[in-house]
């Protein structure tokens, strides 16, 4: 079976998908890519379905080496990406041949890149779905050494295809919040406060959770442990704000003051420690 | 009891339902009928439905194309007059060795409540423990109804790790560890079942509204089941009722 061969993992590289459904009543996570826009335009660049398993890279990229042809696509974050040492360019798709080396070198905009490949990884399934999570999947993450399985047959397509995206939003730090269900027990002014103040996310930040630098105090008590999903903010007492992200657990007991919209959580996924960043107002129709 | 919710939009694919009731098996109940009732009366689309004490989540997982009309339905439905269907749950029994190799916090417990070590296992083997629902970890139950007399507060330092199968005490809960993980629970024996295994179908083999006593077994035993579960070939008693 064509594979990849991870020469170096890089610094936390993971495989995603869309995420594991129909599995949040036995406490299972949802998990799947943190930046769902960027993940499937690089899907999209190769006729993939759009649940097709990508590898999501952080920070840090890895190499890795092809065991045969395929076509690729990286979307997100900007990362210098050496193809056989040759600068390629995001967003675009491009063929590789056996033996054929790609690398990630410098990260200059954003946080999370996604490596899609002609098909899917066809790495092992679990509950549904090829996303890494500890205790589900064998490894929580890529390791040094490892073969990835990929899909043997390469869809070949007449012409290169290039998708133009406008991703200008995905880059502004005005996230997209509409307001969660305990944001009414908040003060008329605590209200302004939480869409006019400027959040800096914390050196904690991960798959699970993004919690932010300032205070924001208030005097909102513990909740009944009630569902939360990935996207919803909850605001503890000791006023630090914590936006749950995809890996995140499916009950929480904080007050949730704001849910992120589903793009909102692709910006915010693409937001480094130490940016900060503000939340913006949107309404549901309701 | 207050039968109408409040009904809100959490995000553009969910709502969420939430109900200011207690917290009660007779609570638990009503709700789960009302979960049965929306899975076949009101969505239409391949949703996912949830519960935790007192709300529903249904979560449009594959499509939003109906939660805007749903959500509509959803608050305008008279939840006075919905015939409810009572919901059919289980009551397991569960193995635990209390023995001193596991129940770390046992002989603590037991001095603090002025009770013998026996006394704490007839306690705590004695209630039905109703699962409310399934969260915090993979395969991690939420079970009320324990004895007041052993409530006790969670380790003021927690343990960097705690055997897979640990069943503690927190507060007025008790509760088994999935896995071994961190704990600041009071940690009073194990269980040699697996609460959670995904590469079973389904991954946990309780459901929400189900009802679990826990037995109290020998070490020699705990090994047998253990190496039963191992094997494949354990299996869980249940009743209906």
């Amino acid at each position: 079976m064509a594979n990849i061969h991870v020469v170096r993992p890089g610094f936390y590289t993971t495989l995603q998908d869309t995420g594991r459904h129909g599995v949040a009543q036995y406490g299972v996570p949802q998990s799947g890519v943190m930046d769902s826009f960027s993940a499937g335009k690089a899907n999209l660049l190769l006729n993939n379905d759009p649940n097709a398993a990508v590898l999501e890279i952080l920070m840090t990229g890895p190499v890795l080496e092809f065991s045969s042809e395929t076509y690729i696509a990286v979307c997100g974050a900007q990362f210098d990406i050496l193809l056989n040492d040759q600068a390629i360019s995001l967003a675009k798709r491009y063929r590789v041949q056996k033996g054929d080396v790609l690398k990630f070198g410098r990260l200059h905009k954003g946080l999370r890149a996604y490596l899609a490949v002609s098909g899917s990884f066809q790495t092992e399934l679990v509950l549904g779905s090829r996303s890494q999570y500890p205790g589900i999947t064998m490894a929580a993450k890529l390791e040094k050494g490892a073969f990835l399985a990929i899909t043997d047959e390469v869809v070949t397509t007449k012409a290169l295809s290039r998708v133009n995206f406008e991703d200008t939003q995905l880059w502004d730090p005005a996230i997209e919040a509409y307001p969660g269900p305990e944001f009414a027990l908040l003060s008329t002014e605590e209200q302004q406060q939480l869409f006019e103040r400027l959040f800096t996310l914390s050196s904690k930040s991960n798959r699970m959770a993004i919690p932010f630098k300032e205070t924001f105090d208030n005097t909102l008590k513990g909740i009944t442990t009630g569902p939360v999903l990935p996207g919803t903010v909850q605001l503890t007492p000791n006023g630090t704000l914590i936006a749950l992200m995809r890996d995140c657990q499916v009950s929480g007991g904080y007050p949730r003051v704001l849910q992120l919209s589903a793009f909102g959580i692709c910006q915010l996924a693409q937001k480094r420690p130490g940016e900060a960043i503000w939340f913006k107002r949107k309404a549901l129709k309701s | 009891m207050h039968v109408k919710p409040s009904i809100n939009r959490l995000g553009e694919q969910a709502i969420l339902l939430q109900w200011d009731f207690k917290i009660s098996p007779e609570n638990l109940k009503f709700l789960l009928s009302i979960k049965k009732y929306i899975a076949s009366n009101i969505v239409k689309h391949k949703v996912e439905i949830t519960n935790t004490y007192n709300s529903i989540l249904i979560n449009y997982v594959i499509s939003i194309e109906s939660v805007y009309s749903d959500f509509e339905r959803l608050k305008t439905l008279d939840f006075h007059n919905i015939p409810l269907e009572a919901v059919t749950s289980k009551l397991y029994r569960v193995p635990v060795c209390y023995d001193a190799e596991f129940g770390l916090d046992l002989e603590l417990l037991a001095k603090e409540k002025s009770l013998t070590i026996d006394e704490v296992i007839s306690l705590h083997t004695a209630p039905e423990y109703t699962l409310y629902f399934i969260g915090f970890l993979p395969g991690f139950l939420y079970l009320g109804g324990m004895h007041e007399r052993l409530k006790m507060p969670r380790k003021s330092e927690p343990r960097a790790s705690v055997l897979k199968g640990a069943v503690g005490i927190a507060e007025n809960q008790t509760g088994i560890y999935p896995n071994s993980s961190p704990a600041g629970w009071q940690i009073i024996g194990n269980c040699p079942v697996a609460l959670f295994d995904p590469k079973s179908e389904p991954p946990c083999p309780f459901a929400s509204g189900d009802r679990i006593q826990f037995y109290s077994v020998s070490k020699l035993k705990y090994d047998e089941i253990q190496q039963e579960v191992q094997a494949g070939t354990y299996h869980l008693t249940s009743t209906h009722g």
